[in-house]
C-alpha cells in the first residue's frame, strides 16, 4: 500500500476545461458537485482506500521568524497569490495506477452545465516508511 | 448498555475517590480505566449495582497503581493510602459542583478545559474525545494531562466561579456533532447536570438557550448536509417538546429578574421558536433583546446580529445603516451586507458580497451555502 495526496487548487495549476467560477454556477449544480465530492470520499471508505480529507479557507498568510526576541513577520492576509491550495484527500492505495485512476475520477466532479470540470489535481506521493526486508 | 447512565455516573465515582484520599489525578486516570473496563464488561456482564461496580473498581485500579507507584519508589511507605477507607458520607451534588469547578479553572486554556470537562465530568473516554474534535487519541491524550497537571495545585473544595463553567459548556455546545459522540446533546446533559447541582439564573439561560437551538435542529440542515436559514427551515420539524421546555426553564430564571447575556441570548430563540412562520416573527421584541444583550456584553458580534434584526424590524435600509457603524473585518460581515442588499433590492451588489463572505467563511457549510446564494443571484 503506498499514501497519496490529492491535491485542488483554487489556482496554480493548470486551467480545467469546464472553468467557470462555482458563484456561476445554478444552485442545482452546486448541488451535483457537493454530492459526487462526498459519494466519491464514501465510495473510498468502502473500499478502504480512504484516509483524510479536508478543505481549507481560501485566506492564507505568510509568517516567518524574525530573530530573537521581535515577534513573526506576517505577510497577507492574501487575495492574490498565484498557488493557493484548496483542499487535499489523503488515498491509501496498493498501485501508482489506482491513485492516477481515482484522481481521474475527481476530477470529473461535474460543474457548469451538469458537465465534468475536468480540473487539474495534483498527484503527490508520501514518502513510505523504509522496508524491514532490504535485501 | 446504558452508556449515558456510565457517564452520568463518573463524577459521582471521581468525587467519592478524591474524598477517599486519592489526588484529583490519580483518581480522573483510575475512574478513566474502570469506564473503559465497563464499557468492554458491561455489555455481556451488566451490574446489579451499577455504581458500586465503578466505585469498587476505580479504586482498585487506583490503589494498584499507587502500589505501581510505591514499588518504583522502592517501597516507601503507601500503608496508609492501601488501607481500606472506612465508609465515607456522600455529599454528591457538592462533589459534582466541584468537578464542574476545577475543569473549567480560568488557569486552562479554552481547548483544556473542554476536554478536561468532557473528560472528568462527562465520563467520555479519550478517544471519543478525540474523534468528536477529530485530533489524534495521543493528542487528545497529552491535552488532558496537561490540564490535570495544570490544576493540580487547585484545591477541590474551594468555591469556583460559575460563569467560567457556562462558558466552556457554551463552547462544547457550538462544536456540534461531527463524529460518534453527539457534544450537543452532551453539553446539554452537563449542563442540566450543572444546573441541578446549582441555582443559578445564567445556568438555567444557558440551559434554555441550548434547548431552544438544539430544539430546531433537524430543521437545519438538508439531508446532504447543507444549512438551511431560519427563515426557511419547515418549522414542523422542530421538537415542540423540547421548545416548550427551554421557554419554560427560561421563564422561570427570567422571573426571578437578574438577567444576563445567556437569558437574553435565549429570549431570542425563544422569540424566534414561538413564531409561528418566520413572517410572524416579532422582530421588534427581537432588537429589544438585543440592545439588552449589548449593554450585557457590548460585543461587536452582537452588534452585526441586532444589525440583521434592525433590518427584519425596519426595513433593509435601517438595517444597512445599522450595519455601517461596525468594521467591516468582522466575521459574517460580509454576508449580512449581502443579505441586506439582496433584500433593498441590489442584486449586483449582493451577489458580490455572497462570493466575498463565501471566501471569509470560516467553515464550508457556510462557504457552500453562500456561494450557492450567488449562484441563484447570479442565474436569475
Amino acid at each position: 500500500m503506498a499514501k497519496y495526496l490529492l491535491l485542488k487548487h483554487y489556482r496554480g495549476a493548470p486551467a480545467a476545461v469546464n472553468d467557470v467560477p462555482m458563484a456561476e454556477w445554478t444552485p442545482e449544480e452546486i448541488s451535483a458537485h457537493v454530492k459526487y465530492m462526498d459519494d466519491f470520499a464514501a465510495r473510498l471508505e468502502e473500499t478502504g482506500e480512504f484516509v483524510d480529507s479536508q478543505a481549507l479557507s481560501p485566506v492564507g498568510t505568510f509568517v516567518r521568524y524574525d530573530g530573537e526576541g521581535r515577534p513573526p513577520v506576517t505577510d497577507g492576509p492574501f487575495a492574490e497569490t498565484k498557488d493557493l491550495i484548496a483542499g487535499w484527500m489523503v488515498i491509501d492505495v496498493d498501485t501508482y495506477d489506482r491513485a492516477i485512476e481515482l484522481a481521474g475520477e475527481l476530477s470529473a466532479a461535474p460543474g457548469a452545465g451538469g458537465k465534468p470540470i475536468h480540473e487539474w489535481l495534483e498527484l503527490r506521493p508520501f514518502y513510505g516508511s523504509a522496508p524491514t526486508i532490504t535485501e | 448498555m446504558d452508556e449515558a447512565l456510565l457517564r452520568s455516573l463518573t463524577p459521582n465515582v471521581l468525587g467519592i475517590l478524591v474524598r477517599r484520599g486519592a489526588d484529583f489525578a490519580a483518581a480522573e486516570d483510575a475512574v478513566q480505566e474502570a469506564l473503559i473496563e465497563a464499557l468492554r464488561v458491561w455489555p455481556a456482564d451488566p451490574p446489579r449495582d451499577p455504581k458500586g461496580w465503578l466505585v469498587t473498581v476505580s479504586w482498585r485500579k487506583f490503589l494498584d497503581a499507587t502500589r505501581a507507584d510505591a514499588a518504583r519508589r522502592r517501597r516507601e511507605d503507601a500503608g496508609e493510602l492501601v488501607a481500606e477507607p472506612a465508609p465515607e458520607p456522600v455529599p454528591a451534588v457538592d462533589d459534582t459542583l466541584q468537578l464542574y469547578f476545577l475543569c473549567a479553572h480560568p488557569s486552562l486554556s479554552p481547548s483544556a478545559a473542554v476536554a478536561l470537562t468532557l473528560r472528568a465530568v462527562g465520563g467520555l473516554t479519550t478517544r471519543q474525545i478525540a474523534q468528536a474534535y477529530l485530533v489524534p487519541e495521543a493528542t487528545m491524550g497529552q491535552r488532558i494531562s496537561r490540564a490535570k497537571r495544570t490544576v493540580s495545585g487547585v484545591r477541590f473544595d474551594q468555591p469556583g466561579d460559575v460563569a467560567t463553567v457556562l462558558r466552556v459548556l457554551y463552547l462544547v455546545f457550538n462544536e456540534g456533532y461531527s463524529g460518534d459522540v453527539d457534544l450537543a446533546a452532551e453539553a446539554i446533559r452537563l449542563t442540566r447536570g450543572l444546573a441541578a447541582a446549582i441555582d443559578h439564573p445564567e445556568v438555567a439561560g444557558l440551559l434554555a438557550l441550548m434547548l431552544l437551538h438544539h430544539a430546531r435542529r433537524a430543521g437545519r440542515t438538508t439531508p446532504d448536509g447543507g444549512l438551511v436559514p431560519l427563515a426557511e427551515q419547515d418549522r414542523g420539524r422542530w421538537d415542540t417538546a423540547m421548545i416548550a421546555e427551554g421557554v419554560g426553564i427560561l421563564q422561570a430564571a427570567l422571573a426571578r429578574d437578574r438577567l444576563g447575556e445567556f437569558q437574553a441570548q435565549a429570549a431570542i430563540a425563544a422569540l424566534h421558536a414561538d413564531a409561528p412562520t418566520a413572517e410572524e416573527t416579532d422582530w421588534v421584541q427581537i432588537v429589544e433583546w438585543y440592545d439588552e444583550l449589548v449593554r450585557l456584553t457590548d460585543s461587536p458580534v452582537v452588534l452585526l446580529n441586532r444589525a440583521v434584526a434592525v433590518g427584519e424590524a425596519d426595513g433593509p435600509r435601517a438595517g444597512l445603516a445599522a450595519l455601517a457603524a461596525l468594521d467591516d473585518s468582522l466575521p459574517r460581515h460580509a454576508a449580512v451586507a449581502a443579505y441586506l442588499h439582496e433584500r433593498d433590492g441590489d442584486l449586483a451588489a449582493a451577489a458580490r458580497l455572497y462570493v466575498e463572505a463565501a471566501s471569509k467563511a470560516p467553515n464550508l457549510a457556510e462557504c457552500e451555502y453562500l456561494t450557492r446564494q450567488a449562484a441563484r443571484l447570479n442565474n436569475r
